[in-house]
């Protein structure tokens, strides 16, 4: 196969005349016990990381939970996949490694260097985008971050997950599993038993992060799952802007992510999270892709403070995650966009949730739905007004197009009002591209499929406008590569 | 098995009995019946799985705990002159007045069946016994849930109409509970078949006579021929101690109009499922309605409507008023069939809230497999406008009179709706007295 970028950077039409451009397997040596899950292999992962007692305990107290009769995967949701056999999995794959962990760059594996590189992700610094810090994670570990050194300077901590309980125990003991707790749903407790790595983040007080912090997920070895936990919190006054993006190999069998992402916003503080999800989605007839089962909360804690969840998902086979805000402190501000597409056979049932709590609490939830192909898009959202949260606003628009008759679009919001003093609105459309903007457009001299594209990231300009510069110009690329042949 | 054997044990017995004096009824009919017993016996009432998504904001354990009775026979026979005092805008239609389930002769009537008949339909299944089979639990079918079960196992009388042209005069069906001593329970079914062409207008009202817990458990099911138009108003005056759990089943032939408003102030714990078939090409529905809370009720209106052919339209609009502790639930789906193009669906829910312990849920939700269609939703939720209230004021309006205009304002966005000039005038005056601390009868706009 050619080498695989990222596309927005680089590319060419050659290499986007392809299907999936980062279906790239790396022959690398993996350390990988046997499969299954079982009170040991919880040990196991935590002996690997070389873990504090406490934190084996509470990795146990999960997986206790997680094994109680009762407990199930959730089912309200509008998907539908043959039963996950939860003992055919690796729970851990790492890229061996020496002894001790790279001091720079140079003592990674070049393997996997060049297997970032081929994904568009430099992790030598000097060649790394201006103003973004990337913390790259293989399979479930944490292989390389850069810019540390510059970050340390403003006290700002930034690297894996595995680390931080090491170095800042006191920040991870008091977070982690306050947002989503241990018992929270079937995949977060899963989740909360066996995540390997994910990226740990802190701003202190009053600190305004200069770069984007950036991870990158790459899931490469066949038959594991990919559990990682990401954990970020901004102290008092800080600013922080995070991004995620994830890819894996084309493979014929479906592979599992479970993944937990907690956003701690303290007074005046705001997070910016911004995610482009282009895990492998299957081929054609609907084989393979991934499973991606994601549990992501933000608690917007303090007064005036904020959170801001953007999402583009293009990828997964089938995509289960509602990015959602507790917006507790008064004043705070909840904000979710998104764009999710389906095409070919994907599923994808995804929204948020909005808990206001604190007085004069707003959110905003814009969801942009494009289903292709056969795929079934659904948004499902909540927008809750506790009685405590006076003159609370929510404003919430959901659009759907439908590309093609074999397709479906839903649209679920739940909407619970406890406080006469609440502002809330809903709207939703569901269309497809209409003929009259396709004529007008054609007549002007553009083919049908510029003219398609062009109204379809029209749709979407809404949510893209609050990625980030670089990375709304791979969203709005990605979404182009993964509608080819829906259009025109 | 979602609930106690015991729970439904006393339903065996019941249903038992009635086999026996039911013995005269036809093989299809008691085949019914049986089916939609069996259903409730194993499924029951939707009880302990909390994570049945059609249920998640309405818990119906008191109806499955109470031990219901059957009445033997009317409580009380009202006569005409005392239902006309109770409905003053029912002048001129027919009536078919039922009480504990049973058939009032004395306060019925029939004013024009010219081009159709109206029957109570323990007499159509004998006197029309081919149209009935044909219609009858036909859409809704007899395991569609716990509450068509039991009406369909158990439904002791109620109205059968069927017009093959314009009824002139509405007809007006009154299903009345009397005061009892200990909870009784009613299935009231009403069957309507709309041949082509035909014009017909219901009204079907419930009422309490006591203030005493009871249960109403009635299915409507509506067919529209060809080119059809019914009219449906549902009045729910029930006391705020009764419990009712209702289906109305409409299903629209080619080009068939199905206008409803559903009107609810009564009633401690309801759930009312408005399920629409839009089984035609070019059929229209348009489904209104006005529920007004106080006190502890809970009121949960599911709404559906099933787009199964290409150019149908559907309009939905729901609004309430809540105030004290009570609770508002919406449900409205609009699924669009595969092949279902050119549909033109909307739907929208506001809710008024006028207390801080009163909730309002709603869930509007679109279900889409065509790609030509026109969707689109919309909910609101808040309290009085401020800025409108200020307006009034500045006008020289005092606060308590302007938000009674804006209430009532609210209100009249439904009832204006109503083509029945004293059926409008009835139910206005319905809701200044269910919210006597906003609307006061002073206002008169």
């Amino acid at each position: 196969m050619a080498a695989p970028k990222v596309i927005s950077r680089t590319s060419t039409q050659e290499e986007l005349a392809s299907d999936y451009k980062w279906g790239f397997v790396t022959e690398i040596e993996a350390d990988v016990p046997p499969k299954g899950l079982n009170e040991d292999v919880v040990r196991l992962i935590s002996a690997k990381k070389g873990e504090p007692e406490w934190m084996t305990e509470w990795r146990l107290k999960a997986y206790r939970y997680w094994t109680s009769e009762e407990y199930r995967e959730p089912r309200w949701s509008k998907v539908s996949f043959p039963p996950i056999d939860y003992q055919d999995i690796h729970y851990y794959s790492a890229p061996v490694k020496k002894e001790k962990g790279p001091e720079s760059l140079d003592e990674v594996d070049p393997e996997l260097v060049a297997a970032f590189n081929k994904l568009g992700i430099p992790l030598a610094e000097q060649k790394a985008l201006t103003g973004v810090a990337v913390d790259a994670v293989f399979d479930s570990v944490s292989v390389a971050t850069t810019y540390q050194k510059q970050l340390e300077d403003l006290g700002i901590i930034f690297g894996p997950i595995s680390e931080a309980i090491q170095k800042h125990p006191e920040l991870v003991k008091k977070y982690l599993g306050s947002v989503v707790p241990y018992s929270d749903n079937f995949y977060a407790t899963l989740n909360s038993a066996v995540f390997s790595d994910g990226t740990f983040a802190y701003v202190p007080p009053g600190v305004r992060c200069p770069v984007e912090l950036m991870t990158y997920f790459r899931m490469n070895s066949e038959g594991t799952g990919q559990f990682e936990r990401t954990l970020i919190i901004a102290d008092k006054g800080s600013y922080v802007s995070y991004l995620e993006g994830c890819t894996a190999p084309m493979r014929k069998t479906t592979q599992l992510h479970a993944a937990v992402v907690e956003l701690i916003a303290l007074d005046d503080a705001e997070i910016k999270y911004s995610t482009l999800q282009n895990w492998y989605p299957g081929d054609k007839d609907g084989k393979g892709g991934v499973y991606n089962f994601v549990t992501k909360r933000g608690k917007a804690a303090g007064k005036n403070s904020k959170i801001s969840w953007t999402q583009v998902e293009t990828g997964s086979a089938i995509t289960w995650k509602y990015p959602s805000c507790i917006l507790q402190g008064d004043n705070s501000v909840g904000e979710f966009y998104s764009v999710a597409l389906c095409n070919n056979h994907q599923q994808a049932d995804t929204g948020t949730k909005m808990i206001h709590m604190g007085k004069n609490t707003r959110s905003t939830i814009i969801a942009k739905g494009i289903s292709a192909g056969e795929g079934q898009n659904t948004y499902r959202g909540l927008v809750k007004i506790m009685p405590t949260a006076t003159n609370a606003r929510n404003f919430t628009r959901c659009d759907s197009l439908l590309i093609g008759s074999k397709c479906g679009a839903h649209t679920v919001p739940y909407i619970e009002v406890r406080n006469p003093t609440a502002h809330m609105e809903h709207e939703a459309t569901t269309s497809k591209v209409s003929d009259d903007q396709l004529f007008y457009l054609m007549q002007r001299g553009i083919k049908e499929e510029d003219a398609q594209y062009m109204i379809i990231n029209g749709f979407c300009k809404g949510v893209f406008a609050e990625l980030p510069f670089e990375f709304a110009m791979e969203a709005s690329q990605l979404l182009k590569v993964s509608l080819e042949g829906t259009v025109g | 098995m979602t609930q106690t054997a015991e729970a439904t044990d006393r339903y065996v017995e019941q249903f038992d009995t009635l086999r026996e004096t039911r013995k005269l009824e036809p093989d299809w009919l008691r085949e019914l019946r049986r089916e939609g017993f069996d259903y409730f016996q194993r499924m029951g009432w939707p009880i302990d799985d909390k994570r049945d998504e059609m249920w998640k904001y309405t818990d119906v354990r008191p109806v499955a705990r109470t031990e219901f009775r059957l009445p033997n026979a009317p409580a009380v026979m009202p006569s005409s002159a005392e239902i006309a005092a109770i409905f003053p805008f029912d002048e001129g239609m027919s009536r078919l007045v039922f009480i504990d389930g049973y058939y009032s002769p004395d306060a019925s009537r029939i004013v024009d069946a010219d081009d159709g008949s109206i029957l109570r339909i323990t007499e159509a299944v004998r006197e029309e016994e081919t149209l009935v089979h044909g219609h009858l639990a036909r859409y809704s079918e007899p395991g569609h849930d716990a509450s068509v079960g039991l009406n369909t196992a158990f439904f002791g009388d109620g109205a059968f109409i069927h017009a093959d042209g314009r009824l002139t005069a509405p007809v007006h069906l009154v299903y009345i509970t009397s005061d009892h001593a200990d909870p009784v329970v009613t299935y009231p079914r009403t069957l309507v078949v709309a041949g082509k062409g035909a014009e017909v207008t219901l009204i079907e009202t419930f009422l309490s006579l006591g203030s005493r817990n009871h249960f109403t458990d009635p299915v409507t099911e509506i067919a529209l021929g060809d080119g059809s138009s019914v009219t449906h108003y549902r009045l729910l005056l029930e006391s705020a101690d009764s419990y009712t759990i209702g289906h109305v089943r409409p299903c629209l032939g080619p080009d068939s109009v199905y206008k409803s408003v559903v009107y609810e102030v009564g009633s401690g714990l309801m759930r009312l499922d408005l399920e629409v078939l839009i089984e035609g090409e070019g059929a229209f529905a348009d489904l209104r309605g006005l529920y007004v809370t106080k006190g502890k009720q809970h009121l949960d209106n599911l709404v559906s409507i099933d787009h199964a052919k290409p150019h149908g339209k559907s309009r939905l609009y729901y609004k309430g008023i809540l105030d004290d502790e009570s609770r508002a639930v919406f449900g409205g789906t609009v699924y669009v069939q595969p092949g279902a193009d050119k549909t033109d669906a909307y739907q929208e829910d506001k809710n008024l809230l006028l207390s801080d312990r009163a909730e309002a849920d709603s869930k509007p939700s679109l279900e889409i497999y065509a790609d030509d269609v026109k969707c689109g939703h919309g909910a609101t939720a808040g309290a009085v406008a401020d800025e409108a209230i200020f307006y009034l004021r500045s006008r020289g309006i005092d606060e308590q009179t302007a938000s009674r205009l804006l209430i009532k304002g609210f209100a009249s966005e439904i009832l204006d709706e109503i083509g029945i000039e004293p059926l409008r005038l009835f139910l206005e005056e319905r809701t200044a007295s269910a919210l006597p601390r906003f609307v006061g009868a002073e206002v008169v706009a």
